[in-house]
């Protein structure tokens, strides 16, 4: 520890702190634009020059090390006049448009030249001029703006793990820009209009729609992966007009994915349902909401009365609020209706945990692991700012490893990895095991057949890393989870985490996939294969499900869809009612770490649109149920969630499953959910499907070798057939495949196609 | 051009000879004595270090730090890879001695180098050379294979098991690459700019290395210290100012060129060396160390001796060694409105005070010479510039700023008229 006296106040701080840490430490604020406390030192901006005792000039506090006994001053006339020195340089070339620039309000230039600046210049030359760059479609750019502070360029390279962004030129002439002809495709990039602390980077999709006095600021949370980013959501006239990270250090830290920053374009979206409609004849009908609400208690009623309750099916979108899946699970069991699924990407319906499937400790205790193995995940698309957030602790020693049936790039330092055909995931994963089961001496399960593995070097390397050492996790991605083979997986690494004492996890990919599975929403049923009488969906649509929902839904004698959109579910559903997205409805989202974070909608619902949990409360009172008296989506949580959440987690499969390697078979697709394609939101947030990420998700992609023997060529099309469906894909490489791999993602633009072997042609 | 007078790093250099510059002659005239006689006779390391305190050798590149104190920072028993480096990034206007050193005495610059290596402890060395001159890169290369075929450098030097690898890299022409941290960035192949300090090269250097950094002149002055003695390189110029300097004299003299002379020699003995002023016109100023140096007018400079106490008395410093002498048909203006455009072009753009300052400086400076200038321009200057100096990264802030300071000091009259007049004092401007 160390002694320093700042501006009179005497204070200790830990070896190795700045001047600006313990300045921060006690509440005194420097000025500064360049530094950041999740960023590297620059100490190119000279703002927070300070007096410091026996020091002949003013030292930068952001870069100078405390030494014991230190005396700095931070407002004496040696550091003013040397702030307002730098003050006056960075306003000489700034143009002075605040009136019409969107940072103009929440702008750090803009309010310290308040306090340092003059109200005239003495500089009287021509002002630099700079051109704009493209960076894609979220960042929009004034770079005559530009104070070169390189917050942008240092969060690409040491935040994003890929240096997008860099500052060519010198002197006046320096610019920030990207690569030459390419735009900035980081899927956390959003987070360098915060960090930009003058106008130059600001929001594309926001740009020039509102000053940011006219926005409330409400707290929300994020609704579109499982790590439950806390969110300031900005409003103005009842309109959602852009989102903000709220800042958690143990969640999302200061940061937001695009995807949660971004998705908000859909909830303005000219394809939202507004009030609840009936199919009547063929043709759709607005209706009142008792009338509907009547209709489809009339139906399920005499539905489940006709085929039995087993002929009902309930389908929620993960990201549903504990409150909704929770009275949609008692008013539906008034009927005796028990089919619930809300993992509805699962791949495997042998797949089960004993209680709710988590990430098994806390992101932060995660982020802490000495290693860490992680199975059949594209992390940066499933959970951006985890792998974030891994990335940084790669930086302070995690050994991260991979078993995964593609080489994408974490844009980390990766300590072993293991590339596999997807259809042999099961069997990477065996061959750890068995390497472990080696290692160590000890016995696996006698239900995990290792006869036949073989065990690779790699696979080697990979079990002497995960036995060794103290601190050690083992994660399930979302490849993993819509395996075929899920629940092989599961048991295989379970027993490797077993064998290795690591802590398993589980990445679950909705807001509420962890609430979803407390509340009960998992089945050991296909209810899409099933072909059920009646289906109520939730939030869900086709492009959340596996193929055949179409076929299903259209075969079926009744769908009810709850849902905050008119245009996909009036081809499929009877009646379509009007429900809140996240931003129009109070509830709880469960998030990955079984943390319940509970918020309130931050805008009235928009016509007739209704809280989901409103709408099934009175659904209840309409079947003539007890128990639906609730006033408030707190009382129904207080329903939920009434004891320790810990008892109702748990990762161990619910019961043994067989697992025995199978031999590798012809052509094999891989088919993960695209980073843009994950909700009903994302898909229909036009700025994020105008990404590099959002392209490729209507691409077939193959290694140089495979693309040759299929006759397809780079850049070329190919033709996509599987289960009886045929698509057309734009043909990219991606040479982190092997042999034989072709990967068509799943999203809308593959949703016809079916399982099953697949064939591909040039088209 | 260069002119040998008396000195250690050209000293018996035949410059009639095409090959004066090969290894046969350096060692003809005693090269890699030095070197032998470190690894024959078990000098160790400590002893070197205490030889190159005794010279009294002050780092040639233009800050005048002591070397020998320098090495001795070098932590030699750090476990990992440590780096020495020359800066030949000679960019300095006026300055173009280390030029002449790689072209035409390139083995000294290895020898002192290797020796540097030995010293400290050091197995790597990279000599970073000015991206303008292309010949002299490729001489410095073709001397570098020489030195390797004779055994000099490579593994196992000259039998022993001391290992020393020495490479060339070719800049790309930015001043502010001669800061040394700066040097270090652009030669891990990024952008060159300056780090902020501390931490120091000494212990974070080359790709976080501890690293040493020392200027051409100044390693190619080591193995003269080596073979004849700290003491008698010393001697040859006057205390705290130990041994000769290269002086590269341009501007307004009958016979530009470096003059490497002993430290103390009087500015008027410099000057007759050159064959005095041009045309026989009146020396009117000297910059006396480089652009950066602050302008010294006649009467002061030629009290001067040449030397670092001596100069910086005065009120300007001897920097790198060059010499500007500007005679009197020379406008003040005009010759500060192209010091500051340089500094302007060259600043890296790093931080503020800099990036913004001297194109200020630059632009205000431009006005005056262009005859649009105001009375209050001159404290204008002089504020935005005491705006600048001491507030940046690099010393390039500073340098920008010496010179406005000082021909306002010596000169400002000259610049009341340009205001005043619209026009400049000196005829023919």
């Amino acid at each position: 520890m160390l002694e320093i006296e700042i501006d009179g106040k005497k204070l200790t701080v830990p070896t190795g702190s700045t001047v600006m840490d313990a300045a921060n430490s006690i509440g005194v604020h420097i000025p500064h634009f360049c530094y950041h406390k999740k960023l590297s030192i620059a100490a190119n901006c000279r703002m927070c020059l300070v007096q410091v005792e026996k020091a002949p000039k003013p030292l930068p506090a952001c870069a100078t090390p405390v030494t014991d006994g230190m005396k700095v001053y931070t407002h004496s006339d040696m550091a003013v006049k040397a702030q307002k020195g730098v003050m006056e340089f960075l306003l000489i070339n700034h143009p002075l448009d605040c009136p019409i620039c969107d940072q103009g309000g929440e702008c750090q230039l803009q309010d310290l030249a308040v306090g340092y600046g003059q109200s005239g210049s003495r500089y009287e030359e021509e002002k630099r001029v700079v051109a704009n760059k493209n960076l894609g479609p979220l960042i929009s750019t004034d770079m005559t703006r530009c104070i070169h502070c390189s917050r942008c360029v240092r969060f690409t390279e040491e935040i994003a793990g890929y240096q997008e962004l860099g500052m060519p030129g010198r002197g006046e002439h320096t610019e920030v820009m990207s690569f030459i002809g390419k735009t900035v495709n980081s899927e956390i990039s959003g987070n360098v209009i915060d960090l930009c602390p003058v106008g130059a980077l600001t929001s594309k999709p926001f740009r020039y729609s509102a000053r940011t006095w006219e926005l409330s600021r409400r707290k929300s949370v994020g609704a579109h992966d499982g790590l439950g980013a806390n969110l300031v959501v900005q409003v103005k006239n009842n309109q959602v007009m852009r989102v903000l990270p709220l800042e958690n250090e143990a969640i999302n830290e200061c940061w937001l994915s695009d995807r949660e920053r971004f998705s908000y374009e859909a909830l303005n979206s000219a394809a939202r349902l507004t009030q609840p409609m009936v199919k009547d004849g063929g043709e759709w009908k607005v209706v009142g909401w008792q009338e509907a609400l009547e209709l489809v208690a009339t139906k399920l009623k005499g539905i489940t009365a006709n085929h039995g309750a087993d002929s009902v099916a309930a389908i929620a979108s993960p990201n549903s609020t504990l409150e909704e899946l929770y009275l949609l699970r008692k008013s539906l069991a008034g009927l005796d209706i028990r089919n619930l699924e809300a993992r509805t990407r699962l791949g495997d319906v042998r797949f089960e945990t004993k209680a709710a499937g988590w990430l098994g400790q806390s992101i932060v205790d995660l982020a802490a692991s000495e290693s860490l193995l992680l199975i059949g995940s594209t992390l940066r698309k499933e959970q951006p700012l985890l792998a974030q957030r891994l990335r940084q602790s790669v930086k302070k020693g995690l050994k991260l490893a991979l078993i995964n049936p593609h080489d994408d790039e974490l844009l980390t330092k990766i300590a072993g990895k293991l590339v596999v055909r997807p259809d042999q995931l099961v069997e990477g994963v065996l061959a750890v095991l068995k390497a472990a089961a080696e290692v160590t001496g000890k016995t696996v399960p006698a239900d995990i057949d290792l006869a036949g593995v073989e065990v690779s070097t790699e696979a080697r390397a990979l079990a002497e890393l995960i036995v060794a050492g103290e601190k050690k996790s083992l994660v399930l991605g979302n490849i993993a989870l819509q395996h075929e083979r899920a629940a092989e997986l599961h048991a295989a690494a379970a027993a490797l985490a077993d064998i290795a004492g690591a802590t398993l996890g589980l990445l679950r990919d909705g807001a509420n996939s962890v609430g979803a599975d407390i509340v009960g929403f998992a089945t050991n049923k296909d209810l899409i294969a099933a072909n059920k009488k009646a289906y109520v969906l939730l939030h869900s649509e086709l492009a959340d499900l596996k193929s055949g929902a179409k076929a299903a839904f259209e075969g079926a004698e009744f769908v009810v869809a709850m849902t905050s959109f008119a245009d996909e579910a009036r081809d499929y559903a009877d009646v379509l009612l009007p429900v809140s997205p996240f931003s129009e409805t109070s509830g709880t989202f469960v998030n990955m770490e079984g943390k319940p974070q509970s918020f309130n909608g931050v805008v009235r619902p928009l016509g007739e649109t209704r809280p989901a949990w409103k709408v099934l409360r009175v659904l209840g009172n309409i079947l003539g149920l007890n128990g639906f008296d609730y006033d408030s989506s707190e009382a129904v949580r207080a329903d939920v969630l009434n004891g320790d959440i810990a008892k109702v987690l748990d990762n161990a499969p619910a019961k043994a499953v067989a697992v025995k390697a199978q031999a590798a078979a012809g052509l094999v697709r891989l088919a993960e959910v695209p980073l843009y394609e994950t909700d009903a939101l994302v898909r229909r947030a036009p700025s994020l499907q105008a990404t590099v990420d959002a392209e490729s998700a209507a691409q077939l992609r193959a290694n140089a070798a495979t693309l040759a023997s299929l006759g397809l060529v780079a850049g070329g099309n190919a033709r996509v057939q599987q289960g009886g469906a045929a698509v057309t894909l734009a043909v990219a490489e991606d040479a982190g495949l092997l042999d034989a791999v072709v990967r068509v993602p799943s999203g809308r633009a593959t949703l016809v196609l079916g399982s099953g072997a697949i064939e591909v042609a040039k088209a | 051009m260069t002119v040998y007078v008396k000195g250690v790093v050209f000293e018996g250099v035949d410059f009639d000879d095409p090959k004066h510059w090969g290894i046969e002659a350096y060692m003809a005239r005693g090269g890699y004595a030095a070197l032998k006689k470190i690894l024959s006779t078990g000098m160790t390391q400590d002893e070197i270090i205490a030889e190159m305190k005794t010279s009294g050798l002050r780092g040639r590149g233009g800050a005048g730090f002591p070397t020998g104190l320098k090495w001795s920072f070098m932590p030699r028993s750090f476990p990992g890879q440590k780096y020495l480096v020359c800066n030949t990034d000679e960019g300095e206007p006026g300055t173009f001695k280390d030029l002449d050193i790689i072209v035409d005495n390139p083995h000294a610059l290895i020898e002192g180098m290797i020796i540097g290596g030995f010293a400290m402890g050091i197995t790597v060395g990279y000599n970073y050379i000015h991206g303008e001159v292309f010949e002299a890169y490729e001489r410095f290369e073709a001397a570098l294979e020489e030195a390797r075929a004779a055994g000099f450098l490579g593994d196992n030097i000259l039998g022993t098991n001391f290992c020393f690898q020495l490479h060339g890299h070719h800049g790309y022409g930015a001043y502010i690459c001669g800061e040394e941290t700066a040097l270090l960035e652009s030669l891990e192949g990024k952008k060159g700019q300056p780090r902020f300090k501390p931490p120091f090269p000494a212990s974070f250097g080359l790709y976080g290395k501890p690293t040493t950094i020392n200027n051409t002149e100044t390693f190619a002055s080591v193995p003269f210290i080596i073979r004849e003695g700290g003491q008698k390189f010393l001697e040859l110029g006057k205390p705290n100012n130990g041994g000769t300097k290269l002086f590269s004299v341009s501007g307004h003299v009958n016979r530009p060129g470096n003059y490497e002379i002993p430290l103390g020699t009087p500015f008027s003995e410099l000057l007759e060396m050159c064959g005095g002023m041009r045309d026989g016109k009146k020396l009117k100023a000297v910059i006396p160390g480089g652009s950066s140096a602050p302008v010294l007018p006649a009467d002061i400079m030629m009290q001067c001796t040449m030397d670092y106490d001596s100069i910086s008395k005065a009120g300007s410093m001897l920097g790198s060694g060059a010499v500007i002498v500007m005679d009197e048909t020379t406008c003040m203006v005009k010759a500060l409105e192209r010091l500051s455009y340089f500094y302007f072009e060259e600043s890296c753009g790093q931080c503020t005070p800099c990036r913004e300052g001297t194109g200020w400086l630059y632009r205000v400076v431009h006005r005056i010479e262009q005859g649009l200038g105001r009375p209050e321009d001159l404290d204008l200057l002089l504020s935005v510039g005491g705006n600048i100096a001491g507030r940046t990264i690099c010393a390039l802030g500073d340098a920008a700023v010496m010179p406005v300071q000082g021909m306002l000091k010596h000169f400002r009259s000259e610049f009341e008229h340009h205001i005043e007049h619209k026009q400049c004092l000196v005829p023919g401007f």
